[in-house]
């Protein structure tokens, strides 16, 4: 018992690769919320009315709601005065025409973090937007695109260049009433990614979008918008992390999706901000909204990599509104230290013969608390949908614990629902058979892991899935013997 | 998360209790504190988390009628001649609108210290023991029960000693006014190495919007071994309202059946606690609801010692407009290592306006365990239709045969042959009674 | 006794049987063994009348019946038999009620006497006996809960209790060890009759040394492109499928 206690105390105290700071002078509001606030952030951003208007009822809104009690996590209440809701990196003059002008200490940060933004390094068939705390800095391949007419901007950039999109499909998948972060993020939000794909275009190259998180004491309320028109086809990837602070900080970002009849779009997440320490002490408060509509044989498909974060709030959803669309859910969640994970996702089936799969692989070591909470709607006139759902529990060391709340309704006798659900630890037998030839103990569990999460890998764009399998190998490196 | 009541005036129980109080009694600081906290949290609503798919409108619409006296109806052992259950050799305790009625019920003289009795004979020395299970459970109608409950059974099986007989409790509502409500209280104790089978027969005879609140408690001791059976088949009009606490200790084994098949609504709250290592519990239900019925089952098995099994067999088949909603959670605390916990909730929807709600949940604290839920929602499967027929049955008998299985999965589990024979043939014909089966 | 016709089949428009020609007489045991994805599995759900697949050409004839048009019990109770590969698990479904349910429809489909419990019982725990069941199998739900063998061992049960004019069995051998399968042959050889026919659809000839056929066939891309005696399951074992693929291509 005590070898394999020992070194699953060990496997828990691993260190965060990607907790620097950048000294960069940064322009930052006061901490507080209030309509100034709004404000402020519209005018900075230079916005039209109708966006400020649209913002200032947000504001109204959240004003009357209470936080949300539900998700199995504990924490001390959040002070939302206590939070900067805009903090950016300090422009010269009118700020950078083109990457070639960015403050060479943001470049390097994104070259640190294996993100190289610099047209000689730059990942191959990959375009980048580099979001750092409130702006998007840059975006790469941006001509490259363009000549597909494939439109891939910050959203601060979208509202000024191409506001009849913004206006038509920002708040239609997540409306400004819909939740309390939500609410917020619509408040205040501050930059993030706008994607638009033209009718029958299959975008050449995977899109992604990098969020990091420098300043502290702020909030980073990024809000993402991606409408792929008809007979279209995008992927894309979003990669986070923040460095090592004493503090919580907030992250509540919104995602709309946004699939015409005939369009398929791939969601992919990779997130892995900080998560604090083993006390709990520090990391990142991941409260996320993200939902998607199909129309008529639409798919999305959501994939996430949850390793990063001391509190992850999300549950990524499809709207199957169209016949035939489908919806997927893939997720791998890590929980060691003292990290906390409510994560799943919500398939509501309104057309006929809508289709959806959930795969949830959840992974609780250290002290992590890991809660998988799913929803399967079938309405009235969903004839035929059929769901089906797995969720995994693996528990490292006796201390953490995992959790599965699915809901699952169906109004449709022609519906078919299946949901399972395991529990499993790591088996001394199963490390001690891997040691019997020749492996490490720590490989073994990497390798048992990885077992247990190759439907979610497999998923991914190929490098994002050898990035997600180094990434939960450091996630877990430390845990057993 | 708000559990208050949207009323203005104060929920009438809190009237209703002066009658309560004036009687006085041993009991009186558990009704009050009982009273105290139903006020408290009022009933509760579908914001509420456990009762979010099951409106309590329909209840909470009803002027509060405690039927604290008995109601003005003689019946006659003829009256329940018919009952299920009733052609067995029992000891049949019988209760109408909560009140214990001396005729109706036949009690063999009971040896070896055994007890089978009603409650309210013999209430000195239980004012410690009654609500010591229910106590922490935040469910208002508990606290309601506390307050207003009127009589049940106390049942009592020594160490080493056996129930000689059945026992059969009957609780008939012959309610005609809606509103009126039946509070009724049972203890259940069966001592180390006990054994024996309880069967609960819930039934109406009036066809009034009436209630039936009844908690029980059940003690199991260490190596005992209880089969306890519920049969609720109450008037479509009827709302039933149940809460069972059961508390089990080492090598325990307990056993407990629901077949919801009546009532207008109908809620199971299932409390158990698995204390001690070494315990084997089931818990199994069949519902099977037409028309606008509502059925509804919301356990939590908290698994407190290391080495126990638990199993959860519920199966749902819902025709018209009806609703089946399963709640099952599974608690395994830090120190249940070598749990085994195992859920299935099964559903067949019959007709296009049925609904189906589940929620089979695992909250695991231990990490050398094996816990598993599956949930199923839909039609009868076409392989199994396939194969069927591919031995020579036709279509319609095929499914007919599939239907009867689907119930037949849980009947089976009932140890004792001869009331299992007999739901089997009550589930059968009334399974043939359904409309859309075909 | 069984006549296939230039069968065509698929399922959602796309072809898996590209035209099987296929002729049975009574006494005779036929072996039908090919790579996986050829169709074998295929054929025995067609033969047997499993919902979605279209038979879009072709005809199959039982001792000169029609057997497409018939919905699949009809079929049954015209004598075929389909061993499943993957025999479906009916909780709840007492494996005696079920048995002797289809044993009765299929004997008033012949005009003969339905069987009375008592009669049934003694029939079926002879057969029992011989395949090496226990009778608590009896009470059990279909198929619910068993091993791989036991399942197997049920199939050949219920093929030995309905006594078939064309049994097909799918792919019987798989998931078996040596002893299981030496059982299953056996019950399989003893129903072996002058006025009935098996088809035995597998992988691997290691069955075939128990089952021995008359006949051969081996099925690629939906088609047969060799039939032989039994040496050729040998020479298939010893040289794989692939020379008679580059033949046939």
């Amino acid at each position: 018992m005590s070898a394999h206690t020992d070194t699953i105390d060990e496997f828990v105290a691993s260190d965060y690769k990607y907790g620097f700071v950048t000294d960069i002078e940064s322009e930052s509001l006061e901490p507080g919320l209030n309509e100034d606030v709004v404000r402020f952030i519209s005018a900075k951003k230079n916005e039209p009315e109708w966006l400020l208007e649209w913002r200032l009822k947000a504001l109204r809104h959240f004003e009357k709601m209470e936080s949300p009690t539900w998700p199995h996590v504990k924490y001390p209440p959040v002070d939302f005065q206590d939070i900067s809701y805009y903090s950016a990196p300090k422009k010269k003059g009118d700020g950078p025409k083109s990457l070639d002008e960015v403050d060479p200490k943001l470049l390097e940060t994104y070259e640190k973090l294996g993100v190289p933004l610099h047209e000689r390094a730059r990942l191959a068939g990959v375009a980048v937007d580099a979001v750092f705390d409130s702006e998007s800095i840059g975006t790469t391949f941006k001509e490259d695109l363009a000549s597909a007419g494939v439109i891939f901007c910050s959203i601060s950039e979208a509202v000024q260049e191409h506001p009849e999109l913004v206006k038509k499909y920002l708040g239609t998948v997540v409306p400004y009433t819909d939740n309390f972060y939500a609410t917020l993020n619509s408040a205040v939000f501050s930059d993030g990614s706008f994607v638009y794909i033209p009718k029958g275009t299959r975008c050449p190259m995977e899109l992604s979008t990098y969020f990091r998180i420098n300043a502290a004491n702020t909030g980073q309320f990024e809000r993402t918008l991606i409408v792929a028109e008809e007979s279209s086809h995008v992927s894309y990837l979003e990669g986070c992390t923040a460095p090592m602070r004493d503090e919580n900080q907030l992250h509540a970002a919104v995602v709309e999706l946004v699939a015409l009849d005939n369009a398929e779009i791939k969601y992919s997440t990779v997130q892995n901000w900080y998560p604090g320490d083993e006390e709990g002490r520090g990391g990142i408060y991941n409260f996320v909204t993200k939902r998607g509509i199909c129309k008529t044989n639409a798919k999305i498909s959501w994939t996430q990599v949850e390793t990063g974060s001391a509190i992850t709030w999300k549950y990524p959803s499809v709207i199957l509104q169209g016949d035939n669309s489908i919806g997927e859910f893939y997720s791998v969640a890590l929980t060691n230290k003292a990290q906390q994970a409510d994560t799943g996702t919500k398939m509501v089936h309104i057309g006929k013969n809508t289709r959806s799969t959930i795969v949830s692989k959840g992974i609780s070591a250290g002290k992590g608390q890991n809660s998988y909470r799913g929803l399967v709607q079938v309405g009235k006139k969903a004839k035929n949908a059929r769901n089906f759902s797995q969720c995994d529990s693996l528990l490292i060391g006796d201390k953490c614990g995992a959790h599965t709340f699915p809901y699952i309704e169906a109004k449709n006798p022609s519906a078919s629902i299946e949901h399972e659900a395991t529990t499993s630890k790591i088996g001394e037998d199963q490390i001690f058979y891997c040691n019997q030839r020749g492996l490490e103990p720590q490989d073994a569990v990497n390798m048992i892991v990885n077992g247990f999460c190759k439907e979610v890998f497999r998923e991914l764009p190929m490098e994002f899935a050898v990035e997600a399998q180094k990434l939960l190998d450091v996630s877990l490196e430390g845990s057993v013997g | 998360m708000s559990s208050a009541t949207t009323n203005e005036t104060p929920p009438a129980p809190v009237e209703a209790f002066a009658q309560v109080e004036q009687a006085g009694g041993p009991l009186l600081p558990l009704r009050k504190a009982g009273l105290a906290r139903f006020a408290e949290r009022g009933y509760p609503t579908t914001n509420d988390e456990d009762w979010r798919f099951t409106s309590l409108k329909s209840l909470t619409d009803l002027p509060f009628l405690p039927t604290l006296e008995p109601l003005d109806q003689a019946l006659g052992l003829a009256d329940i001649a018919e009952i299920t259950f009733g052609q067995h050799d029992v000891n049949r305790l019988v209760f109408v609108d909560g009140h214990f009625s001396s005729d109706l019920s036949v009690i063999s003289e009971q040896t070896d210290g055994v007890t089978v009795t009603n409650l309210s004979s013999s209430l000195n020395g239980l004012e410690n023991e009654i609500g010591s299970l229910s106590a922490n459970d935040e469910n208002p109608f508990i606290g309601l029960n506390d307050a207003f409950f009127t009589d049940g059974a106390l049942i009592r099986i020594p160490a080493n000693g056996r129930l000689s007989k059945l026992v059969h409790l009957v609780f008939i509502s012959t309610a005609n006014e809606a509103g009126q409500a039946a509070h009724i209280r049972n203890w259940i104790e069966a001592g180390a190495n006990a054994q024996g089978t309880i069967i609960e027969s819930h039934l109406s005879l009036g066809q009034a919007a009436a209630s039936t609140n009844v908690v029980t408690e059940t003690r199991v001791n260490a190596g005992a071994n209880l089969e306890h059976i519920k049969f609720q088949d109450q008037s479509l009009n009827a709302i039933h309202l149940a809460s069972l606490h059961s508390e089990l200790s080492d090598d325990a084994r307990y056993a407990f059946h629901s077949f919801a098949l009546g009532a207008r609504l109908s809620r199971n709250n299932l409390r158990m606690r698995l204390a001690k290592p070494g315990i084997e519990c089931v818990l199994n239900g069949l519902y099977m609801t037409r028309a606008n019925q509502l059925a509804d089952h919301h356990m939590i098995v908290d698994h407190a010692a290391p080495h126990c099994d638990s199993h959860e067999y519920f199966n749902g088949i819902l025709d018209d407009q009806s609703r089946g909603v399963f709640h099952g959670r599974i608690v395994v605390q830090p120190v249940a290592q070598k749990t085994d916990a195992k859920q299935t909730n099964k559903n067949l929807i019959l007709s296009d306006n049925a609904t189906a709600n589940t929620k089979p949940q695992l909250e695991i604290y231990a990490d050398d365990v094996k816990c598993t839920h599956g949930a199923t929602i839909g039609e009868m499967d076409d392989d199994a239709i396939f194969y069927l027929r591919a031995r020579g049955l036709d279509t319609k008998t095929a499914r007919r045969m599939l239907m009867h299985g689907f119930a037949g999965e849980i009947v089976d589990r009932i140890q004792h042959d001869g009331i299992r024979e007999e739901l089997d043939e009550l589930v059968w014909n009334r399974l043939e009674g359904e409309h859309h089966l075909d | 006794m069984l006549e296939i016709k230039n069968l065509q089949a698929g399922i959602e428009n796309k072809p898996i049987l590209k035209g099987i020609d296929l002729s049975v007489n009574a006494g005779e045991v036929h072996a039908i063994m090919g790579p996986n994805g050829s169709g074998k599995s295929t054929l025995a759900s067609v033969l047997a009348g499993r919902d979605g697949y279209d038979v879009t050409g072709g005809e199959v004839l039982l001792q000169d019946d029609d057997l497409l048009d018939l919905a699949p019990e009809e079929r049954a109770r015209e004598g075929v038999f389909l061993a499943f590969q993957y025999p479906v698990e009916i909780p709840g479904v007492n494996s005696a009620y079920f048995l002797r349910s289809a044993v009765n429809e299929i004997r008033k489909h012949r005009g003969e006497e339905e069987l009375d419990a008592m009669n049934f019982l003694k029939a079926v725990k002879a057969k029992m006996k011989e395949l090496g069941l226990s009778e608590d199998f009896l009470k059990r739900p279909v198929n619910a809960g068993f091993s791989g063998g036991e399942k197997k061992r049920n199939e050949i049960l219920q093929m030995a209790m309905l006594n078939p004019k064309l049994a097909v069995l799918d792919e019987t051998d798989s998931g078996l060890d040596i002893d299981a399968l030496r059982i299953v042959a056996d019950g399989v050889n003893r129903l072996k009759g002058t006025d009935n026919a098996q088809v035995v659809i597998t992988h691997y000839q290691r069955l075939l040394d128990y089952i021995v056929p008359d006949f051969v066939h081996v099925l690629y891309d939906g088609r047969i492109i060799k039939s032989g005696d039994k040496t050729l399951a040998h020479e298939l074992e010893e040289k794989g499928y692939d020379w008679l693929i580059r033949d046939a291509a």
